[in-house]
């Protein structure tokens, strides 16, 4: 939410944007914000859409039907299907599509009005997923291969022995930090620019208009025209990071049960 | 006379402007060599484009990781 007060001036957005006052239970370890109000109705919303468009599934699907089918399609074919294979893509389609749908839910809140902000803007949920995406490669591996899978993914064969010097300090640092680190903060930072952008553009325009003398207000324009145009762009963001994350999620999996790294 | 060459506030201000600069090219390289694989390839569009997905998530969190820093360390 903008803060500008009346008459002081132009707040420039700040990293305060994403710590909203507690609106229930304040001071107690079940401290409640807005953010986590959105995600709750994210969730939600999320749940009676998928439940109510498919309650009645039909061989010859109508117009809510049709729409859902084309999410899961999407998933199944562009992302799971394309990267794991048609064997291995069915026993992690489930997990990879609940994924997809939480983070482009959660993402679209950021441009819903009245939410006004996406339940992954803060580290808390990207963390979450990224901890999920975590403990299922790792386990894939260790079950596909047994304790050969450090091996396999720690010494790459096919290198000349000396260098597991330089490389296997890389991998280890790869597979068990960079991976999920890079994982959660690629959405969350992404999710936290945007909405930063927005809340730029619609408090310059805000001040612009109200508080600019002269011709001032005239400039406030662009900045308006610039923050619709940002909100589409957020939509893009949202559902382009929704995509990654999900994609990335299935390509570490593929990654750890692959024979030959 | 005063100093109009003086900086006020934190240098760290300008960090996510220079943190841009190397993603950027990155970006620009890699997704126009993907274009170019894709014109000359038609067929292999869709690999080459869920490749170039993957590989500009890699690059792109150079980039956010500029953001992030800026914020924890100004």
């Amino acid at each position: 939410m903008a803060e500008t007060d009346s008459g002081s001036g132009f707040h420039a957005p700040s990293i305060s944007e994403f710590f909203p006052p507690a609106i229930f239970f304040d001071g107690t370890p079940f401290e409640f914000n807005r953010i986590q109000l959105v995600r709750v109705i994210v969730t939600v919303l999320l749940i009676l859409w998928l439940w109510l468009s498919t309650r009645h599934a039909k061989l010859v699907p109508g117009r809510a039907q049709s729409i859902v089918e084309l999410a899961l399609d999407f998933v199944r074919v562009q992302i799971v299907e394309s990267v794991l294979g048609k064997t291995a893509g069915r026993r992690y389609l489930p997990l990879l599509t609940t994924l997809f749908f939480i983070v482009l839910a959660m993402n679209f809140a950021g441009v819903i009005p009245f939410l006004n902000i996406g339940g992954t803007s803060v580290i808390g949920l990207p963390v979450v997923l990224a901890i999920i995406v975590y403990v299922t490669y790792i386990v894939a591996g260790f079950r596909k291969h047994g304790p050969g899978y450090l091996k396999i993914s720690l010494f790459p064969s096919g290198v000349p022995p000396i260098m597991y010097l330089l490389i296997t300090p890389i991998e280890i640092l790869q597979v068990f930090v960079l991976r999920p680190l890079t994982l959660a903060l690629r959405l969350l930072a992404n999710m936290m620019a945007g909405h930063l952008m927005l809340v730029l553009c619609f408090a310059a325009t805000h001040f612009l208009f109200f508080e600019g003398g002269g011709l001032i207000p005239l400039t406030g324009v662009m900045t308006l025209v610039g923050g619709f145009g940002i909100t589409l762009f957020e939509i893009f963001v949202g559902f382009l990071q929704a995509f990654i994350f999900t994609l990335l999620a299935a390509v570490y999996i593929q990654m750890s049960e692959d024979d030959a790294h | 006379m005063d100093n109009y060459a003086e900086l006020t506030g934190n240098i760290a201000t300008i960090g996510y402007g220079l943190a841009t600069l190397g993603p950027g090219i990155g970006l620009g390289i890699l997704i126009g060599k993907a274009l170019e694989g894709m014109a000359r390839q038609p067929e292999v569009a869709n690999t080459l484009r869920t490749n170039m997905f993957i590989g500009v998530a890699f690059v792109e969190v150079l980039a956010l990781l500029g953001l992030i820093a800026g914020f924890l360390f100004i």
